[in-house]
C-alpha cells in the first residue's frame, strides 16, 4: 500500500525526468569538453596513417629504390610503379603513382618499406579540386616528404623502438 | 463504402532512423505492422570474395570495415582462423593486449548502439555524452595503431606493435578559446603511457555510465517505447539464431567468451548479463551492464601488462616480418621480409571455423585453404544477419514507431549485414 502510494508520487511528480533535467542542467555549467578545431587541434600519435609521402636520404637521394615491395603488399592496389636504370647505373622509380581514392590507409607500404622510403605522415587536412589530382605521382610525393621531413623523421624516431 | 486495404510503406534506405542503408518494405494496416520485409545488399562490397585474391594478411584491413563499429573483433574473428589454420598462438602479452582492445571496441560499441538507439527513440542528449566517451577510446585505438577506426591492428601471431610508452598530448599553447592552463589540465591524463590513459578512463566512466542510466533507465518516455516491444522468449531466440545481447536479453546465459574461452578471456574475472523478458529494454539493460563488466575486464588487462612486458609477436618469421632493425642488418631477415610481404604464407590445406564474441554476437571466420598464399573460401558469420532477418516476426502487430525502436534494439550495422 505504502509502495503503491509511493510510485504514485513519484510519477505524479516527474521524479525521473526531473533528474535527468538536472544533470543535463548540470552540464551547462561545466567546463566544456569540445575544441574549437581548425585554431585548436586534437592530439596526434606518431603512429598517425595519414597522407602519404616519399623521403630521402640526408645527402637529397631518394629513398626509394623500386623494389616493389609496396606495389605487391598494397591490399587496394592503389600504387603503381614503373622502374628503370638511371644514367648512374642505380635503379630508381620513373613513375611512383598512389590513387588516394583506392588506398585504404591500412600502412602495410610503411611496415614493407625495407630503406623507410614510402611513409605515411600526420596529414589529416588535404583535399582535391580537380578530377586526377586523387593520384599522387612522384614528384607530389617527394615535394611532400621534402617539406614535412622534420615532422616525419621524429615521429618515426618515436615510434622505433615498438617496430 | 470500399474496404480500405493494407498499403505499402517504403522505409529507407535513406531514412535517419534506418541505420545506414537498411531498405524495409513494411506492409500496415493503418498504423500496425502487417509485415516487414527487409531489404539488404545495399552496402555490398564482396568482401569475402575479394579475400579470395590476396594473401591472408592483406584482408585483415577489410575486416575492420565489416562491422565498421566494432573493428578490433573482426579482426580479431579473422586472425584467430588464420592462427587455427597454421596451428599457432600469439604470446601471451598479445593475448592479453587483445583481451583489453576487444574490451574497449565493445565499448565503444555499445556507447555507438546507446546513442543511436536512445537518439531514434527521441532522447538527444545521451548521444552526445556517448559520443564524448567515444572520443577517448578512440584515442587509444589512434595511439595504439595510428588510425581512430579501421585499426589493422591485429596479425596472425600476435599484434603489430607494442602499447605505447607515451599518450600523445595537446600542445599547450594559449589560444583565443582556451587558456594554456587549460590545455595543461586537459594532458593530465596523458601524462603518463596509454595504460595510464585507459586507466584513467576506467576510473571515470562507471560513473558516466550512471549518468547515461539516470537519463534512461527510470524514465518514463524511454520505458513506454521499449518495454515489451520486440519480445523474443530464450527458446525463440536460440532457434533463430541470435547471439550476444540479444540472446542474452531473452535469458539464454551463453557467451563465446565464457563458454568457448580465447584469448585471455579464461583469466579474467567477469560476469555474464542476462535478461528476463526479452525486450528492447532488458537488452538495453544487458548491454549497460556488459559496459560495466568490459571495464571490470580492461581493468585486469591493465594491472597484467603492466606487471608483464614480453614480445607481442610471435619469434616465427616464415609467418611474422622480423622487426625493422633486424631486418636491415641481418641478409636472412631480409629474405624473410620480401617473402612474408610479397608470397604471404602458405598454411596447410584444410577448414577451419574461429569465432569470437564481438559487441554484437557471434562473429566467425570460416576459411577453406587449399595450402595456397591466400583463402580458397572465407565465410563470414555476421551475428546482425541473423538478427535482421527475426525483424519480421519482431515487429509484426507492433507500432510503425515501434519498429525504429526494434531496430535499433538490435544493433544493425550494414557492413556486416551486407558485407
Amino acid at each position: 500500500m505504502l509502495q503503491r502510494a509511493r510510485d504514485y508520487l513519484n510519477s505524479l511528480l516527474l521524479l525521473e525526468v526531473l533528474k535527468g533535467l538536472r544533470l543535463t542542467g548540470g552540464y551547462l555549467f561545466k567546463r566544456k569538453f569540445t575544441i574549437q578545431y581548425p585554431e585548436e587541434k586534437a592530439p596526434i600519435s606518431p603512429r598517425f596513417r595519414g597522407l602519404h609521402a616519399l623521403r630521402r636520404y640526408p645527402n637529397g637521394e631518394e629513398r626509394c629504390i623500386a623494389c616493389k615491395l609496396c606495389e605487391a603488399v598494397c591490399p587496394a592496389l592503389a600504387i603503381t610503379i614503373e622502374a628503370e636504370p638511371r644514367e648512374d647505373g642505380s635503379r630508381r622509380t620513373t613513375r611512383y603513382d598512389i590513387d588516394l581514392f583506392k588506398c585504404i590507409y591500412c600502412g602495410f607500404c610503411e611496415e614493407s618499406c625495407p630503406v623507410d622510403s614510402i611513409v605515411e605522415t600526420d596529414i589529416y587536412e588535404y583535399h582535391f579540386e580537380n578530377r586526377g589530382d586523387n593520384i599522387m605521382t612522384k614528384d607530389k610525393l617527394l615535394a611532400i616528404g621534402d617539406r614535412y621531413e622534420e615532422r616525419i623523421a621524429a615521429a618515426r624516431a618515436a615510434d622505433a623502438p615498438y617496430r | 463504402m470500399p474496404e480500405i486495404r493494407n498499403y505499402t510503406l517504403n522505409f529507407g534506405p535513406q531514412h535517419p532512423a534506418a541505420h545506414g542503408v537498411l531498405r524495409l518494405v513494411l506492409e500496415m494496416s493503418g498504423e500496425v505492422i502487417e509485415r516487414a520485409d527487409p531489404h539488404i545488399g545495399l552496402l555490398h562490397r564482396g568482401t569475402e570474395k575479394l579475400a579470395e585474391t590476396k594473401p591472408f594478411n592483406q584482408s585483415i584491413g577489410y575486416m575492420d570495415r565489416l562491422d565498421y563499429v566494432s573493428m578490433m573483433c573482426n579482426e580479431h574473428g579473422y586472425v584467430r582462423a588464420i592462427e587455427k589454420l597454421l596451428g599457432i598462438e600469439a604470446p601471451e602479452r598479445a593475448q592479453y593486449i587483445r583481451t583489453l582492445f576487444d574490451e574497449i571496441t565493445r565499448i565503444l560499441n555499445h556507447l555507438m548502439w546507446l546513442g543511436a538507439h536512445a537518439l531514434d527513440v527521441g532522447a538527444m542528449s545521451v548521444f552526445l555524452y556517448c559520443f564524448r566517451e567515444r572520443e577517448d577510446l578512440m584515442d587509444c585505438y589512434e595511439a595504439v595503431s595510428g588510425a581512430r577506426l579501421h585499426a589493422t591492428y591485429y596479425r596472425p601471431g600476435g599484434v603489430y606493435r607494442d602499447l605505447p610508452g607515451q599518450m600523445p598530448r595537446f600542445a599547450d599553447d594559449k589560444t583565443k578559446w582556451h587558456s594554456s592552463a587549460e590545455f595543461r589540465r586537459r594532458n593530465q591524463a596523458r601524462e603518463g603511457s596509454l595504460l595510464d590513459f585507459i586507466q584513467d578512463f576506467t576510473e571515470r566512466f562507471p560513473a558516466l555510465v550512471d549518468e547515461y542510466e539516470t537519463l534512461l533507465t527510470d524514465n518514463r518516455i524511454w520505458k513506454q517505447r521499449t518495454v515489451g516491444i520486440g519480445v523474443v522468449d530464450g527458446e525463440r531466440a536460440q532457434a533463430i539464431g541470435f547471439t550476444g545481447p540479444m540472446l542474452r536479453g531473452s535469458g539464454v546465459e551463453w557467451d563465446l567468451r565464457k563458454k568457448q574461452p580465447y584469448a585471455a578471456y579464461d583469466k579474467v574475472d567477469f560476469d555474464i548479463p542476462v535478461g528476463v523478458n526479452g525486450d528492447c529494454y532488458d537488452r538495453y539493460l544487458v548491454r549497460v551492464e556488459e559496459m560495466r563488466q568490459s571495464n571490470r575486464i580492461i581493468r585486469q588487462c591493465l594491472d597484467w601488462l603492466r606487471a608483464n612486458p614480453g614480445p607481442v609477436m610471435l619469434g616465427d618469421h616464415k609467418v611474422t616480418p622480423p622487426n625493422r632493425v633486424g631486418m636491415k642488418d641481418d641478409m636472412e631477415a631480409l629474405i624473410h621480409h620480401f617473402k612474408l610481404f610479397t608470397e604471404g604464407y602458405c598454411p596447410p590445406a584444410g577448414e577451419v571455423y574461429a569465432a569470437v564474441e564481438a559487441p554484437k554476437g557471434e562473429f566467425g571466420c570460416y576459411i577453406i585453404a587449399d595450402g595456397a598464399n591466400k583463402p580458397y573460401r572465407l565465410k563470414v558469420r555476421a551475428p546482425g544477419f541473423a538478427h535482421l532477418s527475426a525483424l519480421d516476426e519482431m515487429s509484426r502487430g507492433h507500432m510503425l514507431a515501434d519498429v525504429v525502436a526494434i531496430i535499433g534494439t538490435m544493433d544493425i550495422v550494414f557492413g556486416e549485414v551486407d558485407r
